[in-house]
Order: structure tokens, then C-alpha cells, then sequence
């Protein structure tokens, strides 16, 4: 018996999927207290535990794991804190089945201990219970540092800047901080309060956020760091200008980017309209092109506005999507249909400008391409149509050229995405920093968190001794 | 949250507010546009400043009262505040000299005409500007437009007020005539600017439109507000709003423009309830 039980992680229970289908709310209900003692108790305390090498961000897991099993949640909540600002939004978001709990020992018998479950009990206790603890205040250090972008990188950055004493303005094009945190990621997978406290815990920090403030165009960064005084700063735009599917018809009304629909359904709340003034198409027979998280919120995004059929038209098959194993299990369960290894050719017109279907090709898979990926093959012949009112290709993004056609002097690679150190930020120009999505494309919080992270330590680097070493951007 | 520190009704249906934004202000420049939200159930929409003032720190907007929140905005007084004022944005109009520029605006789009159209004479430019609107009581700003022009022609569609006709009939009248004409500049609705562009192909005058696609984040994160010009798909927010009309697909935009015809009439109808609006 004891033995079964080990094998296996508490489950964490959530709202019923033909439920949670018709709402907004949050899927998981997340531990009780008792459950997340009893699967904190799965954990093996190993010597050597791997589960820490797996996480971008080097989170001190055995040590709060540990201290959920004594019982000690808010300790735990502070431990993961130390090297994660924001474990509330990791705790929910994050790939932890091919980081962490990829490296779990209990996964060779069984289930890797629950990393991300636990994680996200913790933070919600602190949460809950009102004890967040806002640090001393270090001595200032009369340096002034600006971040541009609040996502998870520009958050993370700016809070490790502003507990160095540094004083720290961190720009938001929006109207609402947060990036692709509010912007892109639904409510019911991570509500919209939890991103507000974040945001609320960094100005308590004493973080302060200029909302509305395209930077480029409003200030240039020369004049940031000229005539404003600013020492240094951390570029975190993001990804940006969404990719369309490059085929017929892809300006038909009712086409969105999943970038469009997702910021009109959370950003903006038209699931709300008309008490929301955004309206978006509540599509009655929704497409969504790609396999990643984006593709799975849109394609859930469009269920619970209250879609009757909602297709996930991936390339290749299911093995090979990129997205998490929690979201396809919970588009699979609330009844979004799979069409796999299928690529549409184009979309078709109403003869009124709008989608009323699209014709797609079945693919086969051929040998592996550059990703390692077996690569998809049209199979000639195979086209078929499927009708739908709404199509949502969701697959990736582009550099956003808005901030940096403003800066001529930085390099940039052949995508638009700016040329950075991976381990430092460090840029072409002196004092200018970025991470994320601006770098690498289009990739994870954690990840945009992680060069956060980084670049906040490189930067109180540079501001002890304002060196830059430019030789590895010299071609 | 940006104080509206002057409201003028230019006609029953077109108001101008001046609006408090000091670092916009300063950076604006002809072509730009902003966005703005209401407030916090608000939808984000683009419009185009018609003037900046860099002392008084702020920008003019000119703005006809069509739906919901354009409705909602002319019901705001001066003191009043909008919750959110984003710009500058889009690429600036280019400015040189090139001679000699007709300047077409059409209804509101008479408004963000007028600082292209001091912009580029100020650049040393001959500009003859051409206005025109449905009735006389659509027309504004003709003395702002006769102080940035040398020459300028008034044009109502019913006659009320200067000559009877649309813009197109002066402006191929002046392209017969004068065939030193470098660049023709029209900003209007879509299907005027489409009527310029035909007008003027067949002079092979150049032709520059500004688009107003509707927008969303208006930064290029969305591509809401896509355009095809000369058959490739772009974001009027970030390539734009001006393009070569003569590549433009009219047809297109004006489709794309009518993307929530039901949706609109609901929130319109649902804001009369409540507002008590006519």
C-alpha cells in the first residue's frame, strides 16, 4: 500500500472540464495543506538531488521541498523566493516536465515529485495568508537603472536591481504591467490578481512602473541614459510581430494572430463584452494553427467564449508538440479536437471578406529536420476542407523592430532579435543590457526570467566598475 | 490618468479635444498617431493627432463621433480625464522638400492633414491644399489649412459651403494643369483616399495615404490592423499608417474596417440605454 502510494503524486483536484469549458475561472484548485505535506513527503531528500540543475533559475528545490514536509509553508514560499521572484506565475507556467521533474530519481519507479503543484501551493499560501515579506531596504548605491518591458524578464530584472539599491524605473508599453503575463496567458490558467500582487510586491520594493510608455518612440534609450540619468538598461520587449501562416486568405475577417485574440479575450476582457468595450468574433467553429501553450490557450480561450467545435490543427503529431503536458491534457479533456499532422493551404472567403472554412493537406512524417524533429510531408491528393468562422494560426512571433529601428548604433542579428551575451546581457552598446524573447525568440517565462535574472547580476557588475568589454561583439 | 484641457465642438458630430500629455507632446511629429482607452472598460483605439504643442505640452486630436467610444468621448468635458493616452506612434510622414504637394483632407481626416501640410511647407514645399467634407457644417480648420497653404479649395458634396463637388474633381483639375505636381498627400475616409489614388495613378502622381485600420495594442503585437500594400500583408501601426496609395488594397482595409458591424451596433445600443443619448 505504502509502496502504490509513493509511486504516484497527490493528485491536485480542478474544476470539472465540461465545467470549466463555459468559464474563466482557474482549472486546478491547487494542495490543501495536508495534500502538499503528504506529496512533499514523496521526496527522497536526495544527496545529490538533479532536480535543481534542471531549473533555469537554480531554485534551492530540496531545501523547499523539505520545508513543506516540516510543515513550514511560508518559510518554503521565502526559500523558493531567494532565487525566483515570482514562484506563483512559475508555479503555473512553467515547463517543469522537461526541467526539474525531468530530473526527478522517484520518475525511474514512478512520478517525479510534483515540483510545480508544490510551488504554486506555497506562493498561494503566502498569498493567501498576507505575510509577504518585503526585504529591508539595502543601502542605496545612487545608481539608476531602467527596464523596458514588464514581462516576466523586465519583473525579475528589476526586482534583483532594486534589492541591490539600485534605483529602478521599469517602462510598460501597455496600459497594464505584466507583459505576456496579462497580456497572453489566460486568466483560468493564471489568473490576473496573481500577476497584480506581483507587480504590487516589486513598487513595494520600491520599483517604480511607468505604464503607457512605448520607449522609442515616447524617450529614446540615449535620452534614458543621458539627459533622464540613467546608468544602465535592461531591454525586455519580448517577442512581438506575430507570424501568419504565409497562405491565401489570411486577412479574411475573422483571422486573428493568437497574439490578437489573446490580448482582446485577457488583456482587454472581451469575454466580457459589451460591459468590456473590446468586442472579439465568438466563433461558433474556431481553427487554431500550431502546437505550443499559445495554440492550447487559444484553442481554450475560444471554447469558453463559447465555441461548439474548436479544431487544433497541428503538422506534425502530438509527440512532437512543443507545448506543456498539463495543457494538452486539459484541451484534450474539455473537448478541444486534435487534427494532427495536417497544415492548412488556405483559408476561404465567404465572398463577404470573412473565413468560412479552410483547406488543409494531411502530412506524413519524413526524416529528422534541423529541430531533430521528424520532419512533415504533404501527402499529395490528401487536401480536405473543414468549415469554420474564426481560423487562429498561432505559430510564433518575430522580432519587434519598434524600439530597436530607433537605435542604429546596436547590433542586431539577421532576425531583427538583438545580439546579446546569453550570460550576461551585455549588448553591443555600453550600458545597455536585454534578455528574453528579444534575444532568443520566442520561448518561456522562465527563461525570460533566468536572463533577468542574469543580467540584474551583470549589471551591478557594471555599475561597481562601468567596464565593458565590447571585444566579443568585434567581428 | 491625461486631463482633456480644452474641448471644442467643431461640429455636431465633430469635436476636438486638446489633451494633457507633456513627454508625447514633445516627441510627436506629422503622421503620428496615439491611442487612447477611456477608461478601465474601455477598448483601445487609435487616433491621429492633428496638432502638438511643445510649451503647453500638449496634443489635438480631432475625432467624429461614429460608435460607442467615440460617443463616450464627446460626452467628456474639459477638466475631465482619460484614463490612458499612448504615443507617439507610427512612423512620422516624410518630410522634404519636393517641390510642389497637394494636400487632400476629407472630413475628420482634414485634421492630421494640416500639420503634414505645415510640416512640409515649412520644408520649403508649395502646397495647395484641398478639403472637403459631406455638408458645410463638416467643415473645420479652413483658416488653420489657408495659413499652411498657398492656395486652397473647399469642396462640399451637397454645395452648402464653397464648391459643389467631391475632392477628386479639383484635384484632377490641378493635375491637368500643372503637371509640376510631385506628391499628392490624402487622408480621409477609405474610400476618398481610394478615389484619390484612382485620380491620381492616372496622372502618375505619387500618391501617400494615411491608413486607419482598426488596432488593438498598436505596437505591432497584434497585427490587428493588417493592410496589403503591393500584395504583401503589413501592420499599419508599425509600417505605417502611411503607404503608397497606389499599392493599397482599398477593398481590403474597407473590409477590414467592417470586421464588428453587430458587435459595434450592440455596444452602441447597450451605451444609449445607459447614457441617455439620442
Amino acid at each position: 500500500m505504502e509502496e502504490t502510494k509513493q509511486k504516484s503524486r497527490v493528485k491536485m483536484s480542478e474544476q470539472e472540464p465540461l465545467t470549466r469549458a463555459k468559464n474563466f475561472m482557474e482549472v486546478p484548485y491547487g494542495y490543501t495543506p495536508e495534500e502538499a505535506v503528504k506529496e512533499a513527503s514523496r521526496c527522497l531528500s536526495c544527496l545529490r538531488p538533479r532536480c535543481r540543475n534542471g531549473c533555469p533559475v537554480s531554485v534551492d528545490i530540496p531545501s523547499f521541498i523539505k520545508l513543506i514536509k516540516e510543515g513550514k509553508f511560508i518559510e518554503a514560499a521565502w526559500k523558493i523566493k531567494e532565487e525566483n521572484a515570482l514562484p506563483a506565475v512559475c508555479g503555473r507556467v512553467c515547463p517543469q516536465e522537461t526541467q526539474c521533474e525531468s530530473l526527478c530519481i522517484l520518475g525511474k519507479k514512478g512520478e517525479q515529485i510534483a515540483v510545480g503543484n508544490l510551488e504554486k501551493f506555497v506562493a498561494d499560501y503566502e498569498r493567501g495568508k498576507g505575510e509577504v515579506r518585503v526585504p529591508e531596504k539595502p543601502k542605496p548605491t545612487g545608481r539608476k537603472v531602467a527596464v523596458i518591458g514588464s514581462g516576466p524578464g523586465g519583473l525579475t530584472c528589476a526586482a534583483d536591481l532594486i534589492k541591490s539599491g539600485h534605483q529602478v524605473t521599469l517602462f510598460e508599453a501597455l496600459h497594464k504591467p505584466g507583459g505576456v503575463l496579462v497580456y497572453g496567458i489566460p486568466e483560468f490558467r493564471l489568473p490576473k490578481v496573481i500577476v497584480e500582487k506581483e507587480v504590487e510586491y516589486i513598487k513595494s520594493l520600491g520599483v517604480e512602473v511607468v505604464l503607457n510608455a512605448v520607449i522609442g518612440n515616447l524617450y529614446s534609450v540615449d535620452e534614458l541614459l543621458g539627459e533622464h540619468g540613467y546608468d544602465a538598461c535592461f531591454i525586455a520587449t519580448g517577442a512581438g510581430l506575430p507570424v501568419f501562416l504565409g497562405i491565401p486568405g489570411e486577412n479574411l475577417n475573422g483571422v486573428y494572430s493568437a497574439n490578437e485574440f489573446l490580448t482582446r479575450a485577457n488583456l482587454m476582457k472581451a469575454y466580457l463584452f459589451p460591459e468590456y468595450d473590446t468586442p472579439i468574433k465568438k466563433g461558433k467553429r474556431v481553427a487554431v494553427f500550431g502546437g505550443g501553450n499559445v495554440a492550447m490557450d487559444s484553442a481554450r480561450v475560444a471554447l469558453r467564449l463559447g465555441a461548439q467545435k474548436v479544431f487544433l490543427i497541428y503538422r506534425r503529431s502530438e509527440e512532437e508538440m512543443p507545448a506543456r503536458r498539463a495543457e494538452r491534457s486539459h484541451a484534450h479533456e474539455e473537448g478541444v479536437e486534435f487534427i494532427m499532422l495536417t497544415s492548412p493551404v488556405r483559408l476561404i472567403d465567404d465572398g463577404k471578406g470573412n473565413v468560412c472554412g479552410v483547406e488543409c493537406l494531411k502530412m506524413e512524417l519524413g526524416e529528422p529536420d534541423q529541430s531533430g524533429r521528424r520532419k512533415p510531408v504533404p501527402i499529395k491528393g490528401s487536401e480536405f476542407q473543414i468549415e469554420i468562422d474564426v481560423a487562429i494560426p498561432a505559430i510564433g512571433t518575430r522580432s519587434n523592430p519598434l524600439l530597436t529601428k530607433t537605435m542604429p548604433d546596436l547590433r542586431l542579428d539577421r532576425r531583427g532579435y538583438i545580439v546579446a551575451d546569453h550570460e550576461t546581457g551585455m549588448t553591443s552598446k555600453e550600458g545597455i543590457f536585454a534578455g528574453g524573447d528579444i534575444i532568443t525568440g520566442s520561448a518561456t517565462v522562465i527563461l525570460a526570467m533566468g536572463a533577468g535574472r542574469k543580467a540584474a547580476q551583470a549589471i551591478n557588475e557594471y555599475l561597481k566598475w562601468k567596464f565593458w568589454d565590447t571585444r566579443k561583439f568585434v567581428t | 490618468m491625461f486631463r482633456i484641457v480644452k474641448k471644442q465642438e467643431l461640429s455636431d458630430m465633430v469635436t476636438l479635444f486638446e489633451i494633457e500629455a507633456k513627454t508625447i507632446a514633445r516627441k510627436a511629429k506629422a503622421g503620428n498617431f496615439f491611442v487612447l482607452r477611456i477608461n478601465e472598460q474601455g477598448e483601445r483605439i487609435p487616433l491621429t493627432i492633428a496638432d502638438f504643442d511643445t510649451l503647453r505640452g500638449t496634443i489635438t486630436t480631432v475625432f467624429q463621433k461614429v460608435g460607442k467610444t467615440t460617443h463616450h468621448l464627446g460626452m467628456l468635458n474639459e477638466g475631465d480625464y482619460i484614463s490612458d493616452v499612448i504615443g507617439p506612434l507610427g512612423a512620422p510622414s516624410h518630410i522634404e522638400n519636393f517641390g510642389k504637394i497637394v494636400c487632400v483632407g476629407g472630413g475628420v481626416g482634414i485634421a492630421p492633414v494640416f500639420p503634414i501640410a505645415r510640416a512640409l511647407r515649412e520644408a520649403g514645399n508649395k502646397v495647395i491644399s484641398i478639403i472637403g467634407a459631406r455638408s458645410k457644417d463638416l467643415i473645420f480648420w479652413e483658416d488653420n489649412m489657408r495659413s499652411v497653404s498657398d492656395e486652397l479649395i473647399v469642396v462640399t458634396d451637397d454645395g452648402s459651403y464653397g464648391k459643389k463637388a467631391v475632392v477628386t474633381v479639383p484635384l484632377d483639375e490641378i493635375l491637368r494643369e500643372q503637371k509640376d505636381v510631385a506628391r499628392v498627400i490624402a487622408i480621409g475616409p477609405a474610400i476618398m483616399m481610394k478615389f484619390v489614388c484612382v485620380t491620381t495613378e492616372k496622372h502618375n502622381v505619387k500618391t501617400i495615404v494615411s491608413l486607419n485600420s482598426i488596432m488593438v495594442d498598436a505596437t505591432g503585437m497584434c497585427g490587428a490592423c493588417r493592410v496589403e500594400v503591393g500584395g504583401e500583408t503589413k501592420f499599419a501601426c508599425v509600417d505605417g499608417p502611411e503607404f503608397d496609395g497606389h499599392k493599397v488594397d482599398f477593398a481590403l482595409l474597407m473590409s477590414r474596417q467592417r470586421m464588428y458591424p453587430e458587435e459595434e451596433k450592440l455596444s452602441f445600443e447597450r451605451f444609449k440605454k445607459i447614457a441617455g443619448v439620442q
